[in-house]
């Protein structure tokens, strides 16, 4: 509630901060004669910030401090034997006070004792809040009334809000690349963990992948066997029967969508294909294994084939359908973004429209139309849902698309998936794989990027 | 295709049967040329907006023609007319009579790509394709099967850069792509690769008003050279330019054309009140 009131507080001065800023820069300026150097807001905003930025910095930074603070305090208050407790009881018998002083605990089972620390805590609490309130508002007023006392009309107002805002917008983006770069570095120590119990090499290039190990002694199981090339080869085995799918089907939607069908047409079609991309992976991966999958066997059988009811053919194919609008999409836009001179020249030499297309308006438009396949290459390596449902759990080391096979993803889904220890060979596994996958991945966005941004610097 | 292309090689040798004596409006030139288009009633409908109102022009072998006019009155649409580029716009319509050595462009049976291949055409913006200097030339000989083997193509290529006055500023680097070029350069290429499709017209719609005075200078002597094997239709704004280039000019406003001659008639001359104030800078 305090710190509630302290924020609401903070922010009403420094709204009246923003008017007196605004009204004192006008009038020191019509006083002295001197023009303002930036717009009066600025001078609002200017005080403003001075304002607010402090006194919420020292909110921030009491609230983060506090907890530590008074349990200081509150140790120091509790009997010497109480302190002489191991850190793990002292560490219960704390919260315990927590939760009485918030009254979650009938008071009626405490004894006296823990009573009396439970109000001290509450003592100290509300100490440390009207020390904040008191700090913080005093903070605010301070920096409002140094701010307006700045104001001059020389003051260059508008290049220090700008810099604040650029601060502001510096530290945004910074937050959303640490939270990859802590990502990253989870991926990184775990793997090292795994590394440490398994060789390197053994997960790169060994060729049994059989993670069940003794998670408990007496248990009967296998030492666990983590050569990850069965996956690769699963998933890019995969990746390819998808991309054979995705590749001719949406280049050639995307031709027809952009240089032959009516604008109307158009207007259709290309929203219900964006719809493929809409559909939860999950619904396809049921698609996948309960009709597609038959379906595939079926055929199978009736031209003499063996193929098992969870064959890669089966996942890729509807991996393929999945990812036909990554390259319609784009290619239809790097196709329609050709301009339009490219063509005429070519139709005024008496070439034909697909003569026109095959020569001059694919060439142009291929860095973009590669910049999609490997976008939806990048897509199709890291699904998950389908294969889980439609490509099996097995680790066959096998280019034969009609068996089934196992993926990346798959192997990390079914590693992590129910009560695991965290520690084991066999969990950590799992962060050596999304390290492999998150490093192909990258690569490939990385690539695609390049190459798009190549084309798109050929034509602006 | 090549025997499409030889067909076309031989209208070249035999004109067509329609011989118009000499311009509707002005006197005859001397001597008489026979004209490669005769357009009589020319209207052309964007939609529902009618952007050509009965253009009646003949269009002489061998010689410049210049379409000057105020934007927007309709001498680019009517160019766009003489290879059907219009066709690739969904609601232009043209009727009228467009006669090409006798034949009507617009006719069912008239082939758009066969056409198209006789009257070549270069763009207001130099528009290479993003291929090499060599494949752009290439480009229209390929597609038309001209050259049966690479020597022929090579011929082909370098005969078709020297016409355009480009072959000794790229024959070092005839791999490098055609974008790389400056613009007046650029423009010379599209030149060149209409040139390459062996066509009888070049159709040129403000072929320099992307371009610095030097490189105008260098295309517009070019077009004069050109003259002598190729028939000429140039769209220009400026009206020194048609001075220049131009042999007979006519005068387009609001989608009539007001007034076709011989250039020099037209520029010290006119008949039409309207001719006038366009030339002399009253309006426009």
């Amino acid at each position: 509630m305090v710190v509630w009131a302290v924020l609401l507080l903070i922010l009403a001065l420094a709204a009246v901060g923003y008017q007196l800023g605004k009204q004192r820069a006008l009038a020191a300026s019509s006083r002295s004669g001197q023009p303002l150097h930036s717009l009066p807001s600025y001078y609002g905003y200017y005080v403003a910030l001075w304002c607010a930025l402090p006194a919420l910095a020292l909110v921030t930074l009491w609230l983060v401090l506090e907890p530590r603070l008074v349990e200081a305090l509150l140790v120091n208050a509790l009997s010497a034997e109480q302190q002489s407790l191991s850190p793990a009881q002292l560490g219960l018998m704390l919260s315990d006070i927590r939760n009485l002083a918030r009254g979650d605990v009938a008071s009626q089972v405490a004894d006296p004792m823990m009573l009396q620390a439970a109000a001290h805590y509450r003592h100290l609490l509300l100490v440390s809040r009207i020390a904040l309130a008191v700090l913080g508002v005093a903070l605010a007023i301070a920096g409002l009334t140094w701010a307006r006392r700045k104001i001059v009309p020389r003051l260059r107002a508008r290049n220090q809000v700008e810099a604040v805002i650029r601060g502001f917008l510096i530290a945004s983006s910074t937050l959303a690349i640490l939270t990859t770069v802590g990502i990253i570095f989870s991926l990184v120590f775990e793997a090292v963990r795994f590394f440490l119990r398994i060789s390197p090499i053994d997960f790169l290039f060994g060729t049994e992948w059989s993670p069940q190990i003794a998670l408990r002694a007496g248990q009967v199981a296998g030492s666990g066997l983590f050569g990850a090339i069965p996956l690769f080869v699963g998933t890019l085995l995969i990746s390819f029967i998808a991309l054979c799918v995705a590749m001719p089907v949406g280049l050639l939607s995307a031709i027809y969508m952009s240089e032959y069908a009516h604008r109307r047409v158009r207007a259709v079609i290309k929203p219900l294909l964006e719809i493929l991309a809409g559909i939860p992976t999950v619904v396809y991966g049921f698609f996948a294994a309960l009709t597609v999958a038959p379906f595939v066997r079926q055929t199978g059988e009736q031209v003499g084939l063996v193929i098992s009811s969870e064959s890669a053919l089966a996942a890729g194919l509807v991996m393929g359908v999945m990812i036909i609008p990554f390259v319609s999409s784009l290619s239809d836009d790097v196709i329609t973004a050709v301009p339009r001179a490219m063509r005429e020249g070519s139709y005024g030499l008496g070439a034909t429209q697909s003569e026109t297309i095959m020569r001059v308006v694919i060439p142009a438009a291929l860095p973009g139309i590669v910049g999609g396949f490997l976008l939806a290459a990048s897509r199709a390596i890291g699904e998950t849902m389908i294969v889980v449902m439609a490509a099996g759990l097995a680790a066959n080391l096998t280019v034969n698309p009609l068996q089934a096979v196992t993926t990346v993803t798959v192997q990390i889904a079914t590693l992590l998936v129910g009560d695991q220890e965290f520690d084991s060979s066999k969990t950590l596994a799992a962060f050596a794989l999304g390290l492999v996958l998150f490093f192909v991945t990258l690569a490939l966005n990385i690539i695609a990027l390049r190459i798009v941004k190549a084309y798109r610097e050929q034509y602006e | 295709m090549s025997v499409l292309r030889t067909a076309a090689a031989a209208s070249l040798v035999n004109p067509g049967s329609t011989v118009m004596p000499g311009s509707i409006h002005g006197p005859l030139l001397t001597p008489t040329p026979e004209p490669t288009f005769v357009t009589t009633n020319v209207d052309v409908y964007y939609a529902t907006k009618q952007a050509l109102k009965g253009v009646s022009l003949s269009i002489y072998r061998h010689e410049v023609t210049a379409l000057i006019g105020p934007s927007g009155c309709g001498k680019s649409t009517y160019l766009r007319c003489l290879n059907r580029m219009n066709d690739t716009i969904d609601t232009c319509r043209v009727t009228g009579s467009l006669l090409l050595d006798g034949q009507d462009i617009y006719a069912r049976e008239m082939d758009v790509v066969h056409l198209r291949a006789r009257v070549g055409m270069v763009f207001q913006k130099p528009n290479p394709f993003p291929k090499s200097i060599y494949e752009n030339v290439a480009y229209g000989p390929r597609i038309h099967g001209l050259a049966s083997d690479r020597q022929y193509l090579d011929e082909i290529v370098f005969g078709s850069l020297e016409k355009a006055g480009l072959l000794s500023e790229v024959k070092d680097r005839l791999d490098q792509p055609g974008t790389s070029l400056s613009g007046g350069q650029q423009q010379r290429l599209c030149i060149a690769r209409a040139i390459a499709v062996q066509p009888e017209v070049i159709l040129m719609d403000e072929p320099c008003s992307a371009l610095d005075p030097i490189a105008t200078a260098r295309i517009e002597e070019l077009i004069d050279e050109l003259r002598t094997n190729y028939t000429i239709v140039i769209v220009t704004h400026s009206m020194q330019q048609a001075a220049r280039v131009s042999q007979r000019t006519g005068f387009f406003h609001l989608g009539v054309l007001v007034e076709t001659d011989d250039t020099e008639k037209i520029f010290t001359n006119p008949r039409d009140k309207r001719t006038q104030d366009y030339i002399t800078g009253r309006f426009g």
